[in-house]
């Protein structure tokens, strides 16, 4: 690995808060070494050691307020009291590396910056659900950070943080990597379960839920990369050791904590922040440099491709956390915060969404496969001049009867920038129809 | 399960906890649009066509796959719903060709159907159509994927049901093809089922295609003629021609299943070398004659060798696929001129257990038992390729983890199952290895073996096996296949199987070929006083009525049987198609209804009696074998050949056997082990009876006939066995036994057992060989 090039890349990052992303300070923070000497690996020593009940643990991510950074946001203390412990078999926690929305680059840099930190909090997923092996599945374009991973498997495999008979305590882990290739569709946890398994990445049914029939069949529970990240900072508490409301305290009600947003776009300093919870988005603004070449705000999509675009009013009055950014409008998502400037053309951006979801659409669902084709081959020809009004109503319709169609979220995901751009930006639309084909526009992409 | 108490639609339903809501619906008739599901498949869940709204529920959802819980409350017909149907048929249908006038689904389409109640008149879609290339998928299925929808049935069928993965889905997106990978055929044995399958025209039947519309069509339900299951086909015919053959659905044999032998033997029917007037051979010259003319001809020449000699000089044969009408009076007739040289089991060699014999060969278990039990024994049997539907039963059973299945085989069968014990073992070898199952069974339940059967044993260990039949006991098949009923030594196998059955408490099952049981329960058997088929063949006879077969292709050993022919007096051939090797030996050809032609009584496995009815009448000049039969009759003078209609045949078959009361039990009314036949020296031919070519209806199948499952004949060796000749992989060889001889390829096949040569009967090029006998190779 290029640790001068990671310096130099981590050197721009802004951070409040120091949970998932390390202290901007510390040297070579990857290695074993610069971990351990920072606390890393004491709260799994601790609980293995002093063979704590896995029920406590529960209760402290409960009470901390941590959810899910995958993009859901559910609860990840409930989520892990789900598993069947007690359930005779194999069970497995499986790790959500497959990062693949458009603007999100947390998990990446999580990755290569604090690889043990995954691991710790892996391996303390293992314990309190029971599980004796973890898999974690890596997006396939991510090689520097599975080289860091891997990296950091071997040393926590051989100073025996990783194994057999952790800390004397009788309890086996062992952790794997796993690259995947390329589809964002594995991202979605199911899908990932197949792939892993060396099937086609198509999402399943549920139910049955993970927990129930996962990995193999087996009870199988899959976290985000931040959210296993979390978790040992979480117990460790600041010195405050298992204590819940110190994690809790740095969020907000409804969303404790701090979490890493990564700003893209158009703004002077782009990169990933680790904030607390509910400061509000002009503060993460400022931390980014602001809209760059000192232009306006046009608008924002909060949490990655995926969620709801805002126009700038609605998002400078909201905060970062999840009632914040509903009640406005949109959603945390994963934290990828897309930040457009006034000369941002709405129609070019919402074709080249429509055509990521067109190209990622697995084409199990009838409405996805067919649907988001259709959506991106009409914003095609309305940003080439040839649309008509009829166009935008079609597009509205094509819209709502993906939404809520389909086994997996994909096709919510299609839908939603679909419906948010025609409700902010319709005039927009309007104007290219208007304007016809005597207007060249750059499109987003030629396919 | 609890029952529990859904609503749809205000309707109060009662249901099983955790069923799926489309399997109550479909229970009380509450129609719901779907095209992935279907009830012998597992869930889906893509097509999204029978999204529905459950009160509570944010969104609509699949009926296919959401369980009901008590109290719960569906509307299937709601605006939600329905916008929901109606969206899923938009998308469906805005890259689905318009092409129904040209499409071979047309008429029969759940698309199309369901596009009428939920689709529009125009669509909103102004971007161009998808095309998808559709490449050659075998002479059985024709593929125009553009139309294809993406429901998957057709992949779950060959993964779940088949048990081969020809079929899949790769690609992404918009990009998902439905394909073979890598533009390989589909070779399975049940591949036309997924016709059936298919809900739009991207599957369709290709020797049907573009012959008829399915309105047009007439449904004639009917037996299919060609294994012992009964098989409940409708046969449709358009202007006196079938056009095709489509499963009916019964729970109690096929489900809704049809094996590629029942779906498209058809084509036989109307095939050009089809026997359509009656001809006799005058001064070696064949003509054309009238009925009366070729009948009193036969009658003549029959009678002219009985009066030169006896009437035991006659022989008659049968098809295994005759009717039970057509075996009865082929043996009354026989009979009635004073022989009882009269048979149908062409592919059978040991007779020797035929007085202690049970009433027919059947399987003690009913078909619908197979896909439940604990453990199956296969002897002898590719129950693949020779039952193909009881095969997808067994795998089934298999799949759910209930059944273990162990072989003792002379191929390692390419099957649909796994084996957890299997035995190679050919010729000899096969009843030493039976045998010592028998043996380990004893030392296992501390039952004493009888001697005979300890002395045919030899060291191998089927311990295993033996376990796994008996913690089955009556939970437990022992099936005899093809190999085991053709063997030299099928008495001594079959009396193993009796002691082995009392032992264990299996069921047995002798799965013989076709309509083989009857064959036996119209008695067209030799009794003690007759000669058997092998008998006749080898030591010959001066006449023949021949009934539906060609004996030196439908026989193990060709070659008695071609010698038999030519070397007889005067041969009356009943047939329905002509053939040059028959036209050489016959001396008058008298054409028969074919399949679909004539009406009949077919008896399965199980002993279930079942009627064919006409479909269409028959080609040309042919009359339906029992019309001929009852007719020669009269022109011989045989008394009790006054039957008027089909009815009055069964009236005086029904005399004699209760029909509706017959059960199979494959128990030997009294046994014994007798001596094994000698062999010789030499490497032993394997010879079955390819699937395709056991009767001459599917000989004259062109579509089957250039399907993967009927290579042209070679000769089959093991690797091993190869080092010790001085021929190699690839050599063209001449395979000899005596004064018969074969010209063939040699390939190398480690699924054949050892010390053998697996060479196929059934094909012209192999008649002159014999049957299962020693043989050697040399480079041609």
């Amino acid at each position: 690995m290029n640790s001068e090039l990671i310096a130099s890349r981590y050197s721009s990052r802004r951070v409040a808060a120091n949970v998932c992303l390390p202290d901007p300070s510390i040297d070579k923070p990857w290695t074993l070494e610069s971990y351990r000497a920072n606390g890393g690996y004491q709260a799994l020593e601790k609980v293995l050691s002093g063979s704590i009940p896995h029920t406590d643990i529960i209760d402290t991510l409960k009470l901390s307020n941590i959810r899910g950074r995958g993009g859901a946001g559910f609860p990840v203390g409930v989520k892990w009291s789900f598993m069947p412990r007690a359930a005779d078999g194999q069970k497995y926690v499986v790790c959500n590396s497959d990062e693949g929305e458009p603007g999100t680059c947390k998990d990446r840099d999580i990755m290569r910056l604090n690889p043990h930190a995954l691991i710790e909090g892996m391996t303390l997923g293992g314990y309190v659900m029971g599980a004796t092996v973890g898999y974690n599945y890596i997006r396939g374009e991510f090689w520097e950070p599975y080289q860091s991973v891997e990296q950091a498997i071997k040393e926590a495999r051989e100073a025996g943080f990783l194994g057999k008979n952790l800390f004397g305590s009788g309890f086996d882990f062992d952790l794997h990597n796993y690259l995947g290739s390329g589809a964002y569709i594995c991202g979605e946890e199911t899908a990932l379960l197949n792939s892993l398994e060396g099937k086609k990445g198509e999402p399943r049914f549920k139910p049955p839920f993970p927990a129930a029939f996962g990995l193999y069949g087996k009870p199988t529970t899959i976290n985000n990369t931040e959210s296993f990240a979390s978790v040992p900072a979480i117990l460790r508490a600041n010195g405050d050791w298992m204590d819940g409301e110190w994690f809790k305290n740095l969020g907000v009600e409804n969303a404790g904590g701090v979490k890493v947003f990564s700003v893209t776009g158009h703004v002077e300093r782009p990169g990933n922040y680790e904030i607390n919870m509910g400061t509000p988005f002009s503060e993460l603004l400022k931390m980014a440099g602001g809209v760059w070449k000192g232009r306006k705000l046009k608008a924002v999509i909060p949490g990655g491709s995926s969620v709801p675009v805002m126009p700038a009013e609605n998002i400078l009055k909201s905060n970062m956390d999840y009632d914040s950014l509903q009640q406005n409008g949109s959603s945390v998502g994963a934290g990828s915060v897309i930040i457009m400037d006034e000369t941002t053309d709405m129609v070019a951006v919402l074709e080249r969404l429509s055509y990521f979801y067109h190209e990622e659409s697995c084409g199990q669902c009838t409405p996805c496969r067919e649907g988001t084709g259709w959506l991106y081959r009409i914003l095609k020809r309305i940003n080439s001049g040839r649309g008509t009004m009829e166009d935008l109503d079609t597009l509205l319709d094509v819209a709502n009867r993906i939404e809520g169609r389909t086994i997996c979220a994909l096709g919510d995901a299609a839908a939603w920038p679909v419906q948010s751009f025609l409700k902010h930006y319709r005039h927009e639309f309007e104007a290219k129809i208007n304007a016809g084909i005597t207007h060249s526009y750059p499109t987003a992409n030629a396919a | 399960m609890s029952s529990i108490k859904i609503e749809v639609d205000g309707r109060e339903l009662e249901a099983q906890a955790g069923e799926m809501l489309i399997c109550v619906t479909d229970r009380n008739d509450i129609y719901i649009p779907r095209f992935c599901y279907h009830d012998k498949l597992s869930v889906a869940a893509n097509c999204r066509m029978c999204l529905v709204e459950v009160e509570r529920a944010p969104k609509p959802l699949p009926a296919c796959a959401t369980p009901v819980m008590d109290g719960m409350k569906v509307y299937t017909r709601s605006e939600l719903a329905i916008e929901a149907q109606k969206g899923t048929m938009e998308f469906l249908l805005i890259n689905h060709p318009l092409d129904c006038p040209v499409c071979d689904q047309g008429g029969e389409c759940p698309l199309q159907d369901q596009a009428l109640g939920y689709g529009k008149d125009d669509s909103r879609f102004e971007e161009q159509k998808r095309s998808v290339p559709s490449n050659d998928i075998g002479p059985l299925i024709a593929t125009e994927m553009t139309r294809c929808i993406h429901c998957t049935r057709c992949v779950r069928f060959g993964e779940e049901v088949a048990g081969v993965m020809e079929m899949g889905a790769p690609g992404r997106g918009e990009n998902v093809k439905i394909s073979t990978f890598l533009n390989r055929s589909i070779d399975s044995e049940v591949s036309g089922n997924i016709i059936d399958l298919c809900p739009v025209g991207a599957l369709t039947s290709k020797p049907f295609r573009f012959s008829a519309r399915s309105w047009e069509l007439r449904n004639h339900n009917s037996i299919s003629p060609h294994d012992c299951l009964g098989t409940n086909i409708s046969i449709q015919t358009l202007r006196n021609e079938v056009e095709r053959v489509l499963p009916v659905e019964n729970s109690d044999i096929n489900e809704c299943w049809l094996a590629d032998r029942d779906r498209f033997s058809y084509e036989a029917v109307n095939c050009e070398r089809r026997l359509t007037h009656p001809m006799i051979r005058e001064k070696g010259k064949w003509k054309e004659v009238d009925w009366e003319t070729a009948l009193a001809f036969a009658a003549g020449g029959l009678t002219t060798v009985i009066e030169s000699g006896s009437a035991a000089d006659v022989g008659g044969l049968a098809a295994s696929t005759c009717t039970l009408e057509e075996f009865y009076l082929l043996q009354k007739l026989m009979r009635g001129l004073g022989s009882c040289n009269v048979d149908h089991r062409l592919q059978q060699s040991d007779f020797r257990d035929d007085a202690v014999a049970p009433s027919f060969p059947g399987s003690e278990a009913a078909i619908a038992d197979y896909s439940n039990f604990a453990s199956v024994m296969l002897v002898g049997s590719n129950i693949r390729k020779e039952q193909p539907l009881l095969s997808l039963r067994i795998r089934e059973g298999w799949a759910a983890g209930k059944t273990q299945i162990s072989a003792i085989n002379p191929v390692q069968y390419d099957l649909n199952f796994e084996l957890t014990n299997c035995e190679l073992a050919a010729g000899p070898n096969l009843v030493s290895r039976f045998a010592s199952l028998a043996r380990a069974i004893a030392s296992e339940t501390s039952k004493s073996l009888p001697e005979g059967i300890s002395k045919l044993a030899d060291a191998s260990n089927l311990d295993a096996a033996a376990r796994q039949m008996l913690e089955a006991a009556d939970n437990g098949a022992l099936i005899l296949g093809a190999a085991s009923q053709q063997h030299a030594d099928a008495s001594l196998i079959k009396a193993i199987a009796h002691w082995i059955g009392d032992a264990t408490g299996n069921r047995i099952a002798v799965l013989a070929p076709a309509n083989s049981a009857a064959g036996w329960i119209a008695n067209c058997l030799p009794g003690s006083e007759g000669k058997n088929v092998t008998q006749m063949l080898s030591e010959g006879l001066r006449a023949f009525i021949l009934l539906g077969t060609e004996p030196e292709l439908d026989s193990i050993d060709g070659k008695s049987a071609l010698t038999a022919m030519e070397n007889a007096e005067f041969v009356v051939q009943i047939s329905s198609f002509t053939s040059e090797s028959v036209n050489a030996y016959a001396d008058v050809l008298l054409p028969m209804a074919a399949f679909a032609e004539a009406a009949g009584t077919f008896i399965n496995c199980e002993g279930r009696d079942q009627t064919s009815k006409v479909a269409v009448s028959p080609k040309g000049e042919a009359r339906p074998a029992w019309k001929i039969l009852r007719v020669m009759g009269n022109f011989l003078d045989l008394n009790g050949f006054e039957h008027i209609t089909l009815d009055d045949v069964m009236e005086e078959i029904s005399a004699s056997v209760n029909l509706g009361s017959i059960s199979a039990s494959s128990r030997l009314k009294d046994w014994k082990i007798g001596n094994r036949t000698p062999s010789e020296k030499g490497l032993f031919r394997i010879a079955d009876m390819p699937m395709y070519r056991g009767d001459v209806t599917l000989r004259h199948a062109s579509a089957l006939q250039a399907t993967a499952d009927n290579p042209a004949p070679c000769a089959l060796i093991n690797p091993k066995t190869i080092e010790s000749l001085s021929v190699k992989d690839g050599d063209n060889v001449i395979v000899k036994n005596g004064s018969g001889s074969a010209a063939l390829t040699l390939k190398v096949d480690s699924a054949i057992a050892p010390d053998c040569v697996h060479i196929s009967a059934g094909f012209p090029e192999t008649i002159r060989l014999g049957g299962h006998v020693m043989v050697t190779l040399e480079k041609a």
